[in-house]
């Protein structure tokens, strides 16, 4: 008793364990490779059906794989259609039992129901071997010329894998692409297009030769958009959306590098950017088509400002999607054109704070490729605040980009070394050791900065001695300009009261107790006492009492 | 333009539909079949995005009802597109099974994979009309 294929998906949808279910499969699979040793063509159909269910779930089942070519040599469609299928799932360009199928398909392509040259073409186009695309060719070739324009469409897809394939094929095809643009069925014209667009790709020389038809694909698209409701291709209000896509990507393929095919396409290009509704997922994919094909030829200045405005556009969308697609294009054209996306900066700055974190990602980047000199200030001060609230895996990167941006678009020093210590103050664990070499190198280029310096980190480490890099440039500053702290002088924004030794000590004592010290630190810690000691010339008394309680603790080294 | 693979799971990660247009081993599509289900499922639906990144290149994902419709394109495509052409998809199975469901795909894969070949053969979208034959 054969099980029909409906029974035995319940018996595997009544399984309650993985064990139980591969117990069935196995059960079944070793009835199944009995009958088909049996070689009976009643039940073939069956248990090649069954077969390919086993195949979905992950089980092996390549022995069906001749099972698949006997039945596509039988003469009922539902036979074929399952055998194909077979085929198709089963094997592989790579696999030697492929070239058995050649012969069928040889055959079926000159079957009189279309439906049988349909599923030949179809399988072809997806597993062919080079081998294969070589013996089928002509066959194929003959079919794009057929007068039905279902077999048309087939053979069109199935050319373009030959081409893929077996590059040298194509002149084979091209006398017969000629005649594709004056398709009136969308189906046979879309997969047309395509193939037109894969040659292009493939050789230059069919690229040049294929420009002269850009006034006739203009004309296309034109004949698209004003057509009135056509209930065969809406969706959602546009008239075929694919094909239009289609023929703007081909249009963008013809256009980049040609100024006489750019400036033919000018007028439909703002003509769909203008007329299409965005106000749905459909025409937003036409308009980010458009925006991608004007951004690639060598279109009019305003036809560029029109593209940007509508990525602006997507910018405030509500939907993610949108939103995503937009900020990858943006950044794609700040190379191009980068005058023209800074209109949108205050968007993109809003986009840092988006729900999603792929959009936070993409906004992080093009938020820095927009800065500029005369805007850094007010980038820097953004995206500090933005690094205050940002996820971990952000920190580390934008801590090095905000240090690298400082130094290149520093207005003047005091701005500079300003930032440095904010950025250490806020994420100062991902800071650098270049980065607190790089202020400490600006600190001593600056002497009119040191005491300012000197001031300023000495209160934020007073105040909080986590960050450790931040810990590090105040320990090595006071360090070295101690005795500038100490007396107090200059340094009058900082707003310090530095009155004597004693609050000076204090901190220092805390320090060399407090911190996770790491030797760099403590070698530091030491050198400021040190520092300390000279310029006071007397040791107070809690002082001296640290520092013995260090030694007594073993940490310290034989620096001291 | 090329599509890798399309693949049909539900919220367990059982594979419901699976067309691969790339050749593949077979462990190898075992692997990319969690890969894709992890990645899927993890993912907050109202939130985010329909596009992840996924081994160099983009999937581009939607749930309906408790099925996520995955197709794997290049980084260079329309995802937009990309995007109606996969619902294009789920409303001819919808006018093809009359309210279509979890259940009829499943007992009905291979007819699902026939109407997927006449919609798209070798992985180019093949018909943006509604016609559906066969």
């Amino acid at each position: 008793m054969v099980v029909r294929l409906k029974e035995f998906i319940k018996q595997i949808r009544a399984c309650k364990t993985a064990a139980d279910e591969r117990a069935v499969v196995a059960k079944e699979s070793a009835a199944i490779r009995t009958l088909l040793k049996e070689d009976s063509s009643d039940h073939r159909h069956t248990n090649v059906a069954k077969l390919l269910y086993i195949h979905m779930l992950g089980y092996p089942a390549h022995f069906g794989q001749m099972e698949c070519v006997k039945l596509v040599a039988s003469p009922r469609f539902a036979d074929k259609r399952l055998g194909y299928l077979g085929i198709m799932l089963l094997l592989d360009e790579n696999q030697e039992t492929l070239t058995l199928v050649t012969n069928s398909l040889k055959n079926d392509m000159n079957h009189p129901n279309m439906y049988v040259i349909g599923l030949a073409l179809c399988t072809l186009g997806n597993i062919s071997s080079v081998a294969m695309s070589r013996d089928l060719c002509p066959e194929v070739e003959k079919l794009l010329a057929s007068s039905n324009s279902y077999i048309r469409k087939k053979a069109a897809l199935c050319a373009i894998r030959i081409i893929r394939k077996v590059p040298d094929l194509m002149e084979v095809f091209i006398p017969r692409v000629r005649s594709i643009l004056g398709e009136r069925n969308h189906g046979a014209l879309l997969t047309g297009l395509t193939l037109i667009q894969e040659m292009c790709t493939l050789n230059s020389a069919v690229l040049t030769e294929f420009r002269a038809t850009v006034p006739a694909l203009v004309k296309l698209l034109k004949q698209l958009i004003t057509t009135g409701y056509s209930p065969e291709h809406d969706v959602s209000g546009i008239t075929d959306p694919f094909l239009q896509v289609k023929i703007l990507r081909l249009l963008r393929q013809l256009g980049t590098g040609d100024a006489t095919a750019s400036e033919q396409m000018n007028d439909v290009l703002a003509h769909v950017a203008t007329n299409t509704d965005g106000s749905k997922n459909v025409g937003n994919a036409i308009l980010y088509e458009t925006v991608l094909t004007i951004l690639a030829i060598q279109a009019e200045p305003t036809l560029r400002v029109l593209a940007i405005n509508i990525l602006g556009k997507f910018l405030a969308n509500k939907d993610n999607n949108i939103r995503y697609v937009a900020l990858q294009t943006l950044i794609k054209t700040i190379a191009v054109d980068g005058q023209a996306v800074q209109r949108h900066r205050a968007t993109v700055l809003e986009c840092l704070r988006d729900a999603d974190v792929s959009i936070r990602r993409r906004a992080l980047e093009l938020a820095f490729a927009l800065i500029y000199p005369q805007n850094v200030r007010v980038m820097t001060r953004e995206l500090l605040a933005f690094l205050e609230v940002a996820d971990v895996e952000f920190r580390a990167p934008m801590v090095a980009q905000i240090c690298a941006t400082a130094d290149r678009f520093a207005p003047n020093k005091r701005w500079h070394l300003d930032t440095l210590i904010r950025v250490m103050k806020l994420a100062g664990n991902y800071v650098r050791e270049e980065t607190v070499a790089q202020l400490v190198r600006l600190a001593t280029n600056a002497p009119d900065l040191q005491a300012y310096g000197v001031h300023k980190l000495y209160w934020l480490v007073k105040a909080d001695a986590a960050q450790e890099g931040l810990v590090h440039a105040a320990v090595w500053t006071m360090g070295e300009f101690g005795d500038v702290l100490v007396s107090g002088a200059g340094g009058a924004a900082a707003a310090a009261p530095a009155s004597g030794e004693d609050q000076d000590d204090e901190p220092a004592s805390g320090l060399l107790t407090g911190t996770p010290a790491a030797a760099p630190t403590e070698a530091e810690v030491i050198a400021l006492l040190e520092s300390i000691l000279i310029g006071a010339c007397s040791v107070s008394a809690p002082v001296a009492v640290a520092i013995w309680h260090f030694i007594a603790s073993g940490f310290v080294s034989p620096l001291l | 333009m090329p599509i890798q693979f399309i693949l049909v799971q539900n919220r367990q990660g059982k594979t419901r539909l699976a067309k691969w247009y790339v050749p593949l081993d077979d462990h190898d599509k075992l692997a990319i079949k969690e890969d894709v289900h992890k990645t899927t499922s993890q993912r907050d639906q109202r939130q985010q995005s329909n596009f992840v990144e996924f081994r160099n290149d983009m999937l581009v994902y939607r749930r309906y009802a408790g099925l996520f419709f995955c197709v794997c394109v290049s980084l260079t495509d329309n995802f937009l597109a990309s995007l109606e052409a996969m619902h294009l998809f789920v409303e001819v199975l919808d006018t093809f099974f009359g309210n279509v469901c979890e259940l009829d795909l499943v007992f009905n894969f291979y007819k699902v994979k026939s109407s997927r070949d006449n919609r798209g053969a070798c992985d180019e979208l093949e018909r943006g009309d509604w016609h559906f034959r066969h």
